[in-house]
């Protein structure tokens, strides 16, 4: 796209939209939000960005290819998944560790495995949706 | 623990896909996705030994009770179906060391491969219909990409037949579920056989179960919504055809014998009926379509679609008997069918063609393998004593004593056109010299590619000479399969009292 | 409400099957967005129509306070909105690329996998 309103607006509205996306993923599970919509959103970012700058440049920015960051997340996904099997509990049964308390009121923080599950989905929504569109910028 | 015992059959092949797929392309990954199917193969025996030991097994994912979590339910017939699963994907897994490039590998044949077998085992081992409507998904999309993986005219031309219909089948199946749940507003199965019962217009039952047979139907290929099968399934690579042609038709069948006997059992006269003359309908046009066909691949094609039908017919009669012969002719054929197609495989890389006008002369070059192709070709027709005559004797018999003449007829008459096409598979692919002159001897292709196809298939055959020999045991337990699916209170009890 | 939304429902698939009937399998795509779509709309309605507040539980509570919707028909929409989303993504990627290499989209016309029968074939 030749705008170069559009290019030089890019440049924040990718940044904003990328931080966004985080911020989704990471306040998920108590509070609307989570991997599903974070990995959509920073799959729109990538896709701005591939608009502004063209597919080959979008592609340089990920780094890896989108697939393979589908299938890593697919793989942290189930990990996060088989982790009860330690505690006994069956499969994707959240575990919870709360730092500093012992509840979501009193609690600072907590390591817990329904996050990493969140992680592994937004992995998986942003490596699908950018193949997709990836293949699809190209063709045409 | 037995939580544990239901997930790793379909753990596994997922965590397989994800190395696979990260390690493409390299050889190593060939072997990650062998090793894998092996360990599938352990964790669904490991599944049998339980179900074997406790009856119904099922466990609640995440921990939260049925009817509100998803379940995971192993019953005979569904640890039957995922045991044989495996099987076929191990030996499709072996058949594709030799058969697979490495082209394909690297587009991710093994991860495709390996999420297929996930979908079929969480399609046999879910019971929670919408949960089943996901796996029908996964398996899908990644059956899509196998059939088209490596985009050949033919199969581009046949992936788009395939996926229309497959797709239109869906979504007639996800409104099913939908209308289901606006019914009896829930969708674990073994809630759903109680609910259903107690909705007071059973006639708006009868028109979502016919909605579920259309959606089913279709993955199953019964008459007369098969059309995609015979488009499609002779385009892919051998290891894929052979897989298709064994499992996923047969992941229909099995939806249509779990809903239409646990849950849609209010108005059997009505949707059993329409069943029964569906399946014949299916075989006798299956038989015929195939009897037209000159291709290897084509008429195994059109066979299964004629299969498919004496396993609807199982269901159909809906006795102990039938549905004991259905089980049995479900597990029968799936060894048998992908057997055949791994056997046309081998066949292509000797003779150089399936086209059968354009091969010939390997009964003089390979004996071996024509006695190869002889014990599953016998078995589809149902020749004694290997595994297909006892399928056939069980449906039949339940046939005739249920005084359904027609369709006893109907059974034995396209079991004896069956004969017709494997002779003549026989005589043109193995009997009649080369029409080129060509002496196809296995030397032909190099050892390394040829071995490893062999294996499968000596395998395979031999499980069909053991089936047939021995079938006291394999017929028992398909009779405990059948009682656990006219009688689902054990299946019930299990699942809604089921805690971890 | 849900004799509209069985109305919108009615409407969506009449339009989708007389898409589907084409010859044209862009055409065809359409029919199936629209089939997906009226597929999605079912389960949602299947849930009851209420003006119920979104099924949240607030803090300390242990249940939704008043009337909520039914949240599962919603996560199933969702469900199938992703997954209808993605099987149709595939399938577009699919007829362009078979339009690409097959120079058709006419479905009477793409018979290699299935070569109509010549005579040459019967009497061979």
């Amino acid at each position: 796209m030749n705008s170069i309103i559009f290019t030089a607006g890019a440049r924040i509205l990718v940044a904003l939209l990328f931080v966004f996306s985080l911020f989704m993923l990471l306040r998920g599970h108590h509070l609307p939000g989570g991997g599903f919509i974070g990995g959509l959103i920073g799959a729109v970012a990538f896709i701005v960005y591939s608009l502004a700058r063209g597919p080959a440049e979008a592609k340089a920015a990920l780094r890896l290819s989108p697939e393979g960051i589908g299938m890593v997340g697919l793989g942290i996904a189930l990990a996060a998944g088989m982790v009860s099997i330690f505690f006994g509990a069956p499969l994707f049964t959240g575990q919870w560790y709360w730092v500093g308390g012992d509840s979501y009121e009193t609690a600072l923080f907590s390591i817990n495995s329904v996050l990493v599950f969140d992680i592994g989905v937004y992995l998986v929504v942003l490596g699908g949706i950018l193949s997709l569109a990836f293949a699809f910028e190209e063709e045409t | 623990m037995t939580s544990w015992l239901l997930v790793m059959p379909i753990a596994v092949p997922f965590a397989t896909a994800v190395i696979a797929y990260l390690i493409r392309h390299s050889v190593a990954g060939r072997y990650v996705s062998l090793a894998g199917s092996v360990l599938s193969l352990v964790a669904s025996i490991a599944l049998l030994m339980a179900v074997l030991d406790q009856g119904v097994v099922a466990a609640q994912m995440s921990n939260w009770d049925a009817p509100f979590g998803i379940t995971l339910v192993a019953d005979y017939l569904g640890v039957v179906m995922v045991v044989i699963t495996a099987i076929t994907g191990l030996a499709t897994a072996i058949y594709a060391l030799g058969e697979i490039p490495e082209r394909l590998e690297k587009l991710g044949y093994h991860a495709l491969f390996q999420t297929l077998i996930a979908g079929v085992t969480g399609a046999f081992l879910t019971g929670d219909l919408f949960n089943l409507y996901v796996w029908f998904e996964v398996m899908l999309i990644s059956s899509f990409g196998l059939l088209v993986l490596g985009g050949t005219r033919e199969q581009l031309d046949a992936g788009i037949k395939y996926v229309a219909l497959n797709l239109v089948s869906t979504l007639v199946f996800l409104s099913g579920i939908g209308l289901l749940y606006g019914v009896t507003g829930t969708l674990n199965m073994a809630d759903l056989a109680g609910a259903v019962a107690e909705v007071e217009d059973q006639g708006l039952i009868t028109v979502i179960a016919m909605m579920f047979m259309v959606g089913f139907g279709v993955k199953a290929g019964v008459f007369p919504l098969f059309f995609w099968l015979p488009a499609s399934y002779h385009t892919p690579s051998f290891a894929v055809s052979a897989v298709f042609a064994g499992l996923l038709t047969k992941v229909g069948v099995y939806a249509l014998m779990r809903m239409f006997t646990l849950v849609f059992v209010g108005d059997v006269g009505f949707t059993h009926e329409i069943l029964i003359w569906v399946s014949a309908a299916t075989m006798l046009v299956g038989v015929l379509g195939a009897a037209a066909q000159s291709d290897f691949r084509k008429i195994l094609s059109f066979h299964i679609i004629s299969q498919i039908g004496y396993m609807t017919l199982g269901l159909a009669l809906y006795t102990p008997l039938a549905l004991m012969g259905g089980v049995f002719y479900l597990v029968h054929h799936i060894i048998v069918k992908a057997n055949l197609f791994l056997v046309a495989g081998v066949a292509r890389l000797q003779a150089g063609h399936t086209d059968l006008y354009r091969i010939g002369g390997l009964y003089k070059s390979s004996p071996f393998l024509a006695a190869l192709f002889i014990v599953p070709a016998f078995s589809l027709a149902g020749f004694p004593p290997l595994s297909g005559f006892w399928a056939k004797y069980l449906i039949v018999k339940a046939a005739i004593e249920l005084d359904a003449w027609v369709i006893a007829f109907v059974a034995l008459f396209v079991g004896l056109l069956t004969i017709f096409s494997m002779t003549k598979i026989w005589g043109m692919a193995f009997w009649k010299p080369h029409p080129d002159g060509i002496d196809p001897t296995p030397d032909r292709a190099p050892a390394r590619i040829r071995v490893p196809m062999m294996i499968p298939i000596v395998g395979l055959a031999a499980m069909t000479v053991v089936i047939g020999f021995f079938p006291e045991p394999f017929v028992q337990f398909a009779e405990i399969a059948a009682m656990q699916l006219l009688d689902p209170s054990d299946y019930v009890t299990t699942v809604l009292g089921a805690q971890r | 409400m849900e004799s509209l939304t069985a109305l919108i429902v009615g409407i969506l698939v009449a339009a989708s099957v007389y898409l589907m009937l084409a010859r044209n399998f862009v055409r065809f795509l359409f029919g199936l967005i629209l089939l997906s779509n009226a597929a999605n709309l079912v389960i949602f309605a299947s849930g009851r129509m209420t003006p119920g507040a979104p099924a949240l539980v607030p803090y300390g509570a242990d249940a939704p306070l008043g009337v909520v919707g039914n949240a599962l028909p919603q996560a199933l929409v969702l469900t199938a909105i992703v997954i209808g989303f993605g099987l149709l993504a595939f399938t577009l990627a699919l007829a362009f690329e078979a339009y690409r290499r097959l120079q058709t989209m006419d479905t009477d016309k793409m018979r290699l996998a299935e070569p109509e029968e010549s005579d040459e074939d019967i009497t061979k």
